[in-house]
């Protein structure tokens, strides 16, 4: 992990990557959170600027309010804080597929330009794969039907793919009016945030373009860890680093949550 | 109607090779100590079902228990991979494994059409994934009354589930609380079941959200004080997270993961206190 500096406070590129992603959930929203760095994003988000933030896991935990990371979408402190624990049936169902959740944050193995996901298999063949990874989960109808999609993955060439070898959960799928024809109802995947940067798709072709960069990263070092032709916004950002509030929330979190084990990001 | 027994009687009289067996239970409340006792009775072919297939079917596969698996995610949470898991896909070890995969969402639904009685159910669901040209248990249906192209996943019937829970009574109606998961609707949708319990009360008390099966729906019930370890059984214990953790080293050499058998579940007897499994084989 390397150590960018910036004014007075140091930090690593996996925390303004998580800073970042906590910045763009907003108080209020309800959020469907996947269990690792959205976990992370969305609680650092709850403990700063949005302490109404609705964190709902696919264990049926509504409105939980863990006090450190859970290590998995189904810790005791989830049902223990939650508004309401429902079952798994219900939270698919009535919660999630009428589009009731504002922002679904979910993790990669691989995503490609149009930010579809792969977290089933790597290498082409399906039934004799190079690498069998855990598979769906709740994802693909995460993917589909929250309002909006916030992607969290850090970035090199084996996750930043020109197309993945399997696609899990759909982003723009095979681009403009891929959605509407799938019947997917929520906007996809508006964000991938990543340990570089933020990518936004490019509202003509839904291809995602570098919109921002984090202090000293250069676009060389993006480009160099997409495995597309990435494409750089005219107005390309520098997002601002981590304040020291944020800094400190955030450590004061994984101090007290489980170890930060990264085999399955 | 339940029958109060051992964990060994309960598992002798429920399951046999070659049934498509369904061990439920969301993070919380995972049958760890039923399962154990399949490994033990060196049970054979059987179609594993189970959304989550952790620690839990990492074990069953390894011990060389299963023929098929049908699940939605199957890693283990918050630390990584199913090294047990990977081998019996990756390298057929110690037998090839047959891969019948959904989402969660798919797989919650074909249970609630199992315990509905019906042959599929319907979601919104799977269009534009790559599962849908692997997994036949999907279909694209058609909406009779709007047209709108939906997707069916058809009805999982296991031959027997298994969950815990945290209590019984003396009737061996049953109740459990916190996070429910699915259990209901993989007991409801199997032919026979198996349920272990924290402890057997005289009355069930009421607690929010819980949900109570009554004996009639049951089939086996057994006292198995700590059998969900590692994972928890609210109110009664906490989620072992080191276990997890540590499950990561015992489970990725075959050779450490044959001597954890041996000592942890081999070597173990069933009646009594769960420990098996405590230890991290070192």
């Amino acid at each position: 992990m390397s150590e960018a500096r910036s004014g007075a406070a140091s930090y690593s590129a996996d925390e303004i990557m998580t800073v970042t992603a906590a910045r763009s959930l907003r108080d209020r929203m309800t959020c469907f959170v996947g269990i690792g760095l959205p976990s992370e994003a969305a609680n650092l988000a709850r403990a700063t600027h949005a302490p109404n933030l609705v964190l709902i896991y696919e264990s049926g935990t509504i409105g939980a309010k863990p006090g450190s990371l859970p290590l998995s979408i189904g810790d005791g402190i989830l049902a223990l804080t939650a508004d309401a624990v429902v079952s798994v049936p219900e939270i698919f169902n009535y919660w999630l597929q009428p589009g009731r959740i504002d922002v679904g944050f979910l993790g990669a193995a691989q995503i490609d330009k149009y930010g579809n996901i792969n977290t089933t298999a790597i290498g082409k063949d399906y039934a004799a794969p190079k690498v069998r990874l855990p598979g769906a989960g709740g994802a693909p109808e995460i993917a589909a039907s929250c309002r909006e999609v916030i992607v969290v993955v850090r970035q090199n060439l084996r996750a930043f793919v020109d197309q993945v070898d399997f696609v899990t959960s759909v982003g723009f799928g095979d681009g403009p009016g891929c959605r509407q024809r799938l019947g997917l109802t929520g906007a996809g995947p508006q964000k991938i945030i990543t340990d570089l940067g933020v990518l936004e798709p490019d509202p003509r072709n839904q291809e995602f373009v570098l919109t921002a960069v984090y202090p000293g990263v250069p676009v060389s070092r993006v480009k160099d860890r997409t495995g597309w032709d990435l494409r750089v916004s005219a107005s390309l950002a520098e997002i601002p680093p981590p304040a020291a509030a944020e800094l400190s929330a955030l450590r004061a979190l994984l101090a007290a949550g489980p170890a930060d084990q990264g085999a399955d990001r | 109607m339940a029958e109060i027994v051992s964990l060994t009687a309960a598992i002798e009289a429920a399951v046999h090779d070659g049934d498509t067996v369904a061990m439920e239970g969301f993070t919380h409340l995972i049958p760890h100590a039923a399962g154990h006792e399949v490994i033990r009775q060196r049970l054979r072919e059987l179609t594993l079902v189970r959304m989550t297939p952790d620690v839990i079917y990492d074990q069953l596969i390894g011990a060389g228990c299963a023929r098929k698996l049908v699940f939605s995610w199957g890693g283990n949470p918050g630390v990584g991979s199913l090294h047990r898991f990977r081998d019996a896909v990756e390298h057929s070890w110690p037998a090839p494994l047959e891969l019948e995969e959904h989402s969660h969402a798919g797989m919650a639904n074909r249970y609630v059409a199992g315990a509905s009685g019906l042959p599929f159910a319907v979601l919104r669901g799977y269009s534009g994934t790559g599962l849908v040209a692997q997994t036949p248990s999907i279909a694209e249906i058609s909406c009779p009354f709007t047209g709108e192209t939906l997707t069916a996943v058809a009805a999982l019937t296991p031959d027997v589930a298994v969950i815990h829970a945290q209590q019984a009574d003396r009737a061996g109606n049953v109740q459990y609380w916190g996070i429910t998961g699915v259990q209901k609707e993989a007991v409801l949708a199997a032919r026979r079941s198996v349920v272990t319990v924290e402890e057997i009360v005289d009355v069930l008390e009421p607690r929010p959200g819980a949900v109570v099966l009554p004996a009639w729906a049951l089939g086996y019930v057994a006292a198995v004080p700590g059998g969900a370890h590692p994972s928890y059984a609210l109110g009664y214990s906490a989620r072992d997270n080191d276990f997890y953790v540590a499950w990561d080293a015992i489970s990725r050499d075959r050779e450490t993961f044959a001597a954890w058998l041996e000592q942890y579940v081999y070597g173990q007897q069933t009646s009594g206190q769960q420990t098996s499994g405590r230890g991290t084989g070192n």
